[in-house]
């Protein structure tokens, strides 16, 4: 198959930057550890409100500046849904669904999962500046959907 | 230039202008329900008589996203098949009909359950939301009905393979062959989910599902169907619009390679949509996420293929210079000028789905209404561009009629607007999603979050965008309606490019499905199989149905 000089030059090039673009990717999910959130521990949707940690949900101090925020999701709420946070906390947030698919977003940062119902999500973050943010449900999961929020006030 | 007074047989017209009729007037009322989403997003306005936001969303998703698309490819792949490789057989034309009202019986029973509020769910369906049993058939009645075409295609072609020995198919054969392939294997998913999982379940057989395993198979399907859309686009680019603006194609075997490489790495790829779900593990994400870059290959190729074809045709009348050839292009040619709008927003929409399927990148911008944005520039405006050039001639082909000057005046003022429109809509739903708005949600100010009160400026913005695009709907269906049924009787060429260089030998050897299938199914098998006996194996308790709507 006869393929063009420039076309050549082109593809290569390409094919180049594509393999940087991968590398960068790999490096920083596997070396960095920067990886998407893949909990992969499962719980009965229907038991969420017997089974630790969801039983007792919201915020516990696990360790110096340490903190695991659990949240349980259902339509058409977050609970808890007032949450502070002293800054400079490296929080651990753990999500769980007792209904339908739900999103865990808090605008404005890179926090974003998906909530399904069977499984446990996580995500480490550490506030490190004080402000308000927003929490929402970015998958549709009814007539309420978009009513579901919440908010975070990282403090002194 | 024997192609030039080929037609395509009258009765064949039939068929692939039924296909094309639904698919506008799905067009009709899937923009209808575009134009309110923004409305509503935009605060400023509430749907009458307590019509749920999320009816109308399912409405344009199921419209837009699946029918309008399934019904236009399988209208002009019939009738690029038959041009190419000549009229049907009476028995294949009788399967495309059959094909044709399965589909349209099955929109029809959807769209039904949809509006009548029973199937809120969106286009995507995601369980444990339970919509009517009536959604899950009418749905599969499509599905059946496009792969009952696909056969008659598969038929056809053999028969003509039969029929010419040693002699390498038609290049739109081809790739209608292709496209149908990768139709038939990605739709495996889908049924799978909708026939052993969902349709069961609505109907009370079984009580419970397994989410995940579900909405795995749906993106096994999720994904090659949008290269399902954009590979139609891409014949029209690579076989047709040489021939429009009077050049040659750049290379025959090339294109065919393209395809080939586009039925590969479209179909193992689909965790790219699930990068932050749980139950996945990291490793496989990233195989898939490697798998889905690859299709960057073809994607180059098909650029360069293009420019390729537009310089040498611009030097061959004269041009000089490093861009004088871009003088000699028929501007004025809404044929040439929608599908060359359509490539052009087709560069920022590369490089946003290459942000898209980049880890760390996805956790900005997932479900947010970027991603919206994202593929209002990808299948409603490189697609839809291209199929609106390709019907300005393909239309009047088959209706025995010819475009008038101001019917293609029209058509070029409709592209600018499409191209305004779509501009003002998708730019803004970019910059919320950056900002953090969700996708799939009506208007809410998260009880007056400081933060959601500033994506209010954009969401005006896209209303701005949503209203100028529903203008281009109405124009292009002005000039549709015309090309159909009023414009003046004659003869319309079905213009088919020729290769610069003849490479039979080469485009012979692409014939090879048995090879291609078998390196598309072990690819899958590669990137599906250990995650997905993960799954089941460590699967949660199923979850019963829910109707939160
Ligand atoms: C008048 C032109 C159009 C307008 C104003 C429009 C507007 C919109 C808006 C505002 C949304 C997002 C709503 C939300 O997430 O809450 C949306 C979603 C969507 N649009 Fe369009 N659109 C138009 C044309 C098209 C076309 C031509 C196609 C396909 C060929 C298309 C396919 C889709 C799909 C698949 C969705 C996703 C639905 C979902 O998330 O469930 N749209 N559209
Ligand atoms: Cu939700």
């Amino acid at each position: 198959m006869h393929m063009h000089k420039y076309e050549k030059i082109w593809l290569t090039f390409g094919i180049a930057c594509l393999f940087v673009f991968l590398t960068v990717i790999g490096v920083s999910a596997f070396a960095e550890g920067k990886q998407p959130p893949s909990c992969l521990t499962t719980i009965d949707p229907e038991k969420v409100d017997q089974t630790p940690p969801f039983n007792k949900p919201g915020l516990v101090k696990t360790g110096d500046n340490e903190y695991q925020l659990n949240i349980v999701v259902s339509a058409f709420a977050f609970t808890p849904n007032q949450i502070e946070i002293p800054k400079g906390a490296k929080v651990t947030i753990n999500v769980t669904s007792k209904d339908v698919i739900h999103g865990f977003e808090v605008a404005g940062t890179n926090i974003n999962m998906m909530v399904e119902p069977g499984y446990i999500n996580t995500i480490t973050k550490t506030f490190n500046q004080t402000g308000e943010y927003t929490i929402l449900c970015n998958e549709y999961c009814g007539a309420g959907h978009h009513m579901m929020t919440g908010r975070i006030k990282v403090v002194e | 230039m024997m192609n030039e007074t080929v037609k395509v047989d009258r009765r064949d017209a039939k068929l692939a202008l039924a296909h094309i009729y639904v698919a506008f007037i799905a067009l009709a009322l899937g923009g209808l329900a575009g134009l309110l989403q923004t409305l509503v997003r935009s605060g400023k306005f509430q749907l009458p008589a307590g019509i749920s936001y999320y009816t109308i969303l399912t409405t344009h998703g199921v419209l837009l996203g699946l029918v309008l698309t399934t019904f236009f490819i399988i209208g002009f792949q019939f009738a690029a098949v038959s041009r190419t490789s000549g009229t049907f057989s009476n028995r294949v034309r009788f399967w495309g009909w059959v094909g044709f009202w399965t589909m349209t019986i099955g929109t029809a029973t959807t769209a039904f359950f949809i509006l009548t509020g029973q199937a809120s769910v969106l286009y995507t369906f995601y369980a444990p939301l339970q919509a009517h049993a009536g959604f899950y058939l009418g749905l599969t009645l499509v599905v059946v009905g496009s792969w009952i075409s696909g056969f008659a295609t598969f038929v056809h072609y053999a028969r003509w393979k039969k029929e010419h020995p040693g002699k390498a198919s038609p290049l739109l054969t081809f790739m209608a062959v292709t496209n149908m392939v990768l139709w038939l294997v990605c739709t495996l998913g889908v049924a799978a989910t909708v026939l052993i999982q969902l349709l069961p379940w609505s109907l009370g057989i079984v009580d419970r599902v397994n989410v995940l395993v579900s909405r795995t198979l749906f993106w096994y399907f999720g994904h090659p169907l949008v290269y399902f859309w954009l590979l139609p686009a891409y014949m029209v680019w690579y076989a047709v619009i040489p021939k429009v603006i009077g050049g040659k194609i750049f290379s025959d075997s090339l294109a065919r390679l393209a395809f080939i490489l586009f039925l590969f790495f479209s179909i193992p790829v689909g965790f790219h949509h699930q990068l932050l779900e749980p139950g996945i593990t990291p490793f496989w994400k990233y195989v898939q996420v490697v798998l889905t870059f690859m299709v960057v290959i073809p994607s180059l190729m098909t650029a360069f293929a293009m420019f390729a074809t537009f310089e040498a045709y611009g030097r061959s009348k004269g041009a000089t210079g490093l861009f004088g050839w871009l003088r000699k292009l028929p501007w004025g040619d809404a044929r040439f000028f929608a599908p060359f709008v359509g490539m052009l927003f087709f560069i920022p929409a590369g490089a946003g789905g290459i942000i898209n399927a980049s880890h760390q990148m996805d956790q900005v911008v997932h479900n947010t209404i970027w991603v919206t944005g994202h593929f209002h520039l990808t299948v409603a405006t490189t697609v839809v561009l291209t199929f609106f050039g390709a019907a300005y001639w393909l239309v009047p082909h088959l209706s025995g009629r010819v475009m008038t000057k101001a019917m293609n005046r029209l058509a070029i003022i409709q592209t600018v607007v499409w191209a305004v429109g779509m501009s003002f809509m998708s730019g803004s739903m970019h910059f919320a999603g950056l900002l953090g708005a969700p996708r799939r949600s009506a208007f809410s100010t998260y009880g007056n979050s400081p933060q959601a009160l500033e994506w209010i400026p954009y969401q005006i913005a896209q209303a701005v965008g949503g209203t100028i695009l529903f203008i281009g709907i109405i124009l292009v269906l002005v000039i549709i309606t015309n090309l159909a049924f009023f414009a003046p009787k004659g003869e319309t060429e079905f213009p088919v490019a020729e290769a610069a260089e003849p490479q039979e030998r080469a485009a012979l050897a692409m014939d090879n499905w048995k090879l291609w299938i078998g390196i598309t199914i072990a690819l899958i098998l590669i990137a599906y199989t250990v995650p997905f006996i993960d799954m089941i194996q460590n699967a949660p308790p199923g979850s019963k149905g829910y109707k939160l709507w």
